[in-house]
């Protein structure tokens, strides 16, 4: 379909482009980026006047809930989530029922969601079988049937022989190991530790639950030359060492979740269960380290490490909840948020959730790598349209996604987000439009 | 609605008539008990007890944990605690309260009284009945009637060298 | 970014759920150890019963089990002329899968007006207070680690009682404090009325420096712990800290940190010695101060009945 987007401020994070203007859109690609010749005859044209144009959003930590925990969650609902959030790529975990560890499920689920042609799926596969931290998984013929790289998803692997082993495995092919660094034994507790859990009377997870972790992976990086991912860090001495382990050129990036950019222990409150996430709410003195190192470079990418749990799960005593919350919708208002405090402009605010995510997947996606996460000539048309202004409430009725538990809901946040989605273009495809919500 | 606003009624004056009246109702029932109601009437029987030259102390009697209306009210806080230094078992007791009205403090207070034992009489003498009896409880000896609007409300002070006086206050405008 | 009011406050700031101590007004506190005090004498008199909660019906809801915490808070429901239903949750619906709050709501069915809830999760007395109908009163008899509100007020009771004034007093609590609801709730009602030096004593792995926080000060040596206290609150040791590797031997603490004769002359020659219960003789307590003259462990039972009484009566009287 011959598409035309007009009077749009067009941003492309990647090479600084902003400015008012026209996309066109042919072929799944796009074709013209800012002046668009009359030539250009639309199929169909979409009005962007006060909006912006910006490339579709990269999730790198997303959970579908399929196969397995379709209770919580299913591909359609939450892929469709994930297009009304803007998010056109998006990289889901492999803790799945059974785990992602054998190249036909990882097909199935590519397939699925081909079909459904909401958001591209690219699924990370399980570093060892059953991620029970014994025996390796066929990396190779996970990554042939798609996989983009391996995770343990929560479950840390205790034997650091096994791990070792594992990074030099994946070393061999190049393949990125996508770690959370957190102890297995010292990262038990419910909460963070510190004042808050102390006086709440709950079991907490020391800073050092990071920072032994991290030093371990470090360690094993140093002696086996891997690629590694560290997946949602939480505290500032975790930044810490997560700078010196760049500055030192060891190659590791990092993520940060919207969850432990923004919320801090304190957020708690009286128990309240949409809090309970993993890693647990840090306090203020992490959230501003996590929140400089991602404006300047340390930390890669901003997640919003979807996690849908039902409401069973969530009305529990706060220890026995089970950890996660609702992300994909809230990827874009909560990026804004944090641009906006750290007085970053729009390109540099949305660099966090377009092209540095791209960056970190490097050549597991291919060609695809060379235009996802930006607006330019020539490249793949996704392409998300939003409206930085429009300020709306996170309640249940306004989430797509199955799962309604989020921290920042308006019951108990009090406020409102800026910046609502309005299209959603996959290859060229419209794949959301709020008008029609 | 206007009516004239009631004089407000000299209570010295009204004590020195409760004195005789009750000196005049020991001396027909010389083993009777001075029991005074919480606040007010645990004053007065001080008072009395003192004046009359009478052995021991007074009784002092809450209404706080028998009253009908914990419902709505709550437990009001400082409802006064109940302390009685002799046996109530087969004992004639006068009670001593400063203003007599619905009759549901006296209901409370007697219940209250019967957590300690069974008293052989029950009598009640007090400074002023305003009337508007809810219960069937009645005084023996009334120092004065006062009428008075529903809304209005009339409480004894003691002043710090024992003298009592009344305030009329007005309940909402 | 989040605010909520105290669930366990009405619009008029008056109490109508005890869940915690944390955030209560010295006000409501010396107003529940006052009106305690009106029902200890009511357990002097023949008739040691007042009609305050008849036609109220009280259910205890246990999922941790206690026989002497369920019995005195049905003791003091009974006082006030409450009914009373006992229900051992621990092993019995929840093991078919009930969820709690599916409980709850069956409970509230069968016109329930008090729940006094032990739960072995911190917070689980919130998730029912936010559940439950309006009318409905939830009583906290232990959470986790979290909090023992009434516990703490008849800690409270019984030192005002034996020393009167909480603005000149030295306060020591001894023994597992970060596993303690007890410990918890005692230093937020120790702090809300104003006493001036509270400490937390004991090893590290069972007195972490974190407690600085909450507005004590921390110690790890037991004579300078209880150096001149007025009050010395002694905890109960459970063994699961020898298996968890906290402590090598309930000998070891004895050693170290068991209160003893000789150990309590350190301390003000006046001072009483107190304790949640039950103890644990030779772990935490020697027997001969257990019973001796600065024990006041006995009179806490008879105060704790009291207060109870005065927690429901106080809440129940209360809309929300």
């Amino acid at each position: 379909m011959r598409l035309l987007i007009k009077g749009g401020r067009l941003i492309d994070p990647a090479s600084g482009l902003d400015r008012i203007g026209e996309l066109a859109i042919a072929g799944g690609r796009v074709v013209a980026l800012g002046e668009v010749s009359r030539d250009f005859s639309a199929e169909r044209t979409i009005d962007a006047t006060g909006l912006v144009v910006a490339p579709g959003l990269i999730d790198l930590a997303a959970r579908l809930r399929e196969p397995g925990h379709e209770h919580e969650g299913m591909l359609e609902s939450e892929l469709a989530a994930a297009a009304a959030g803007g998010v056109t790529s998006l990289v889901c975990l492999p803790d799945t029922d059974p785990p992602l560890d054998e190249p036909g499920l990882v097909e199935m689920l590519k397939f699925r969601a081909r079909k459904l042609s909401r958001c591209r799926l690219f699924p990370l596969g399980a570093l060892t079988r059953g991620l029970a931290g014994e025996t390796l998984t066929e990396m190779a013929e996970l990554t042939e049937a798609g996989c983009v790289g391996f995770s343990q998803a929560d479950v840390a692997i205790v034997n650091t022989l096994t791990l070792q082993r594992a990074l030099l495995y994946a070393a061999t092919y190049g393949y990125t190991v996508w770690l959370r660094p957190q102890d297995a034994w010292l990262g038990g507790g419910v909460a963070a530790s510190g004042p808050v859990a102390t006086r709440l009377g709950l079991s907490g997870v020391p800073v050092a639950a990071e920072t032994v972790a991290l030093h371990t992976i470090f360690e094993l990086v140093r002696s086996t030359g891997a690629r590694v991912h560290l997946c949602r860090l939480s505290s500032a001495a975790g930044v810490e060492l997560l700078r010196r382990a760049k500055a030192e050129g060891l190659p590791v990036t990092a993520d940060v979740s919207i969850n432990s950019l923004h919320l801090t222990d304190v957020d708690v409150g009286f128990f309240n269960a949409a809090m309970r996430v993993t890693p647990p709410l840090r306090q203020q003195r992490d959230r501003d380290a996590l929140q400089a190192a991602l404006a300047d470079g340390t930390i890669d990418a901003l997640v919003s490490d979807h996690t849908p749990v039902s409401s069973d799960e969530k009305t529990l005593p706060f220890g026995e909840a089970t950890p996660g919350a609702t992300g994909l919708e809230l990827l874009l208002g909560l990026a804004l948020h944090w641009g906006e405090m750290q007085k970053l402009s729009l390109g540099q605010t949305l660099a966090c959730i377009t092209h540095h995510p791209v960056r970190v997947l490097g050549a597991a996606i291919g060609s695809l790598g060379n235009s996802a996460g930006r607006l330019v000539a020539g490249g793949v048309a996704d392409v998300c349209v939003f409206d930085p202004a429009a300020r709306w409430a996170v309640r249940a009725d306004a989430l797509v996604s199955q799962s309604k538990h989020t921290p920042f809901a308006f019951e108990t946040s009090g406020f409102e987000l800026a910046g609502r989605v309005h299209t959603t273009l996959v290859a060229g495809v419209v794949a959301y439009e709020r008008s029609l919500a | 609605m206007s009516s004239p606003t009631p004089t407000v009624p000299d209570a010295e004056a009204l004590y020195a008539a409760l004195l005789e009246g009750v000196r005049g109702l020991l001396g027909t029932a010389p083993d009777t008990a001075l029991v005074g109601i919480w606040s007010g009437g645990a004053w007065l029987a001080a008072r009395l007890h003192a004046d009359l030259g009478l052995a021991g102390e007074p009784g002092v009697l809450s209404s706080a944990l028998h009253r009908d209306d914990f419902g709505e009210r709550g437990l009001a806080a400082g409802g006064g605690a109940t302390k009685l230094g002799f046996a109530i078992e087969g004992q004639r007791l006068l009670l001593i309260d400063d203003v007599l009205y619905t009759g549901r403090t006296i209901r409370a207070a007697i219940n209250e009284l019967y957590d300690f034992g069974r008293p052989a009489s029950v009598a009640l003498a007090v400074l002023v009945d305003r009337g508007g009896r809810e219960l069937p409880i009645e005084s023996v000896f009334t120092a004065a009637h006062v009428e008075l609007a529903p809304n209005q409300r009339l409480s004894l002070a003691r002043a710090d060298d024992g003298r009592f006086s009344f305030a009329l206050e007005q309940a909402g405008a | 970014m989040l605010s909520r009011r105290n669930p366990q406050l009405n619009r008029h700031g008056e109490l109508i759920h005890l869940l915690s101590i944390e955030g209560l007004p010295k006000a409501v506190l010396t107003q529940i150890l006052d009106t305690a005090g009106t029902f200890l004498s009511v357990n002097d008199r023949d008739v040691k019963k007042v009609p305050l909660l008849r036609g109220k019906s009280v259910f205890n809801l246990f999922f941790e089990n206690s026989t002497r915490t369920r019995t005195t808070f049905e003791i003091a429901a009974k006082r006030l002329s409450a009914d009373v239903i006992n229900l051992d949750i621990a092993r019995s619906s929840t093991a078919k899968g009930e969820s709690l709050l599916d409980t709850i709501a069956n409970l509230s069915a069968m016109h329930a007006d008090m729940f006094v809830v032990r739960h072995s999760e911190s917070g689980a007395p919130y998730l029912i207070a936010q559940h439950c109908a309006p009318h409905v009163h939830v009583i906290n008899a232990g959470d986790g680690g979290h909090a023992h509100p009434t516990q703490a007020l008849l800690d409270m009771y019984t030192i005002r009682h034996f020393k009167g004034d909480f603005s000149q007093l030295t306060v020591a609590i001894v023994g597992d404090i970060v596993h303690s609801r007890v410990a918890r709730s005692d230093i937020h009602a120790l702090t809300t009325l104003g006493v001036p030096e509270i400490r937390a004593v004991g090893p590290k792995t069972l007195v972490p420096g974190d407690l600085r926080e909450m507005g004590v000060h921390v110690f790890h040596d037991m004579a300078e712990g209880i150096k001149g206290a007025d009050v010395i609150i002694m905890l109960r040791l459970q063994n699961e800290r020898m298996s968890g590797a906290m402590l090598p031997s309930a000998g070891e603490f004895f050693k170290h940190f068991g209160l003893t004769a000789d150990k309590l002359a350190r301390a003000k020659p006046d001072a009483i010695v107190m304790h949640p219960g039950p103890i644990n003789r030779g772990v935490e307590i020697d027997s001969s101060v257990a019973d001796g003259t600065h024990s006041v462990i006995l009179p806490q039972v008879t105060y704790g009945i009291a207060v109870r009484m005065a927690v429901m009566s106080t809440i129940a009287g209360n809309e929300a």
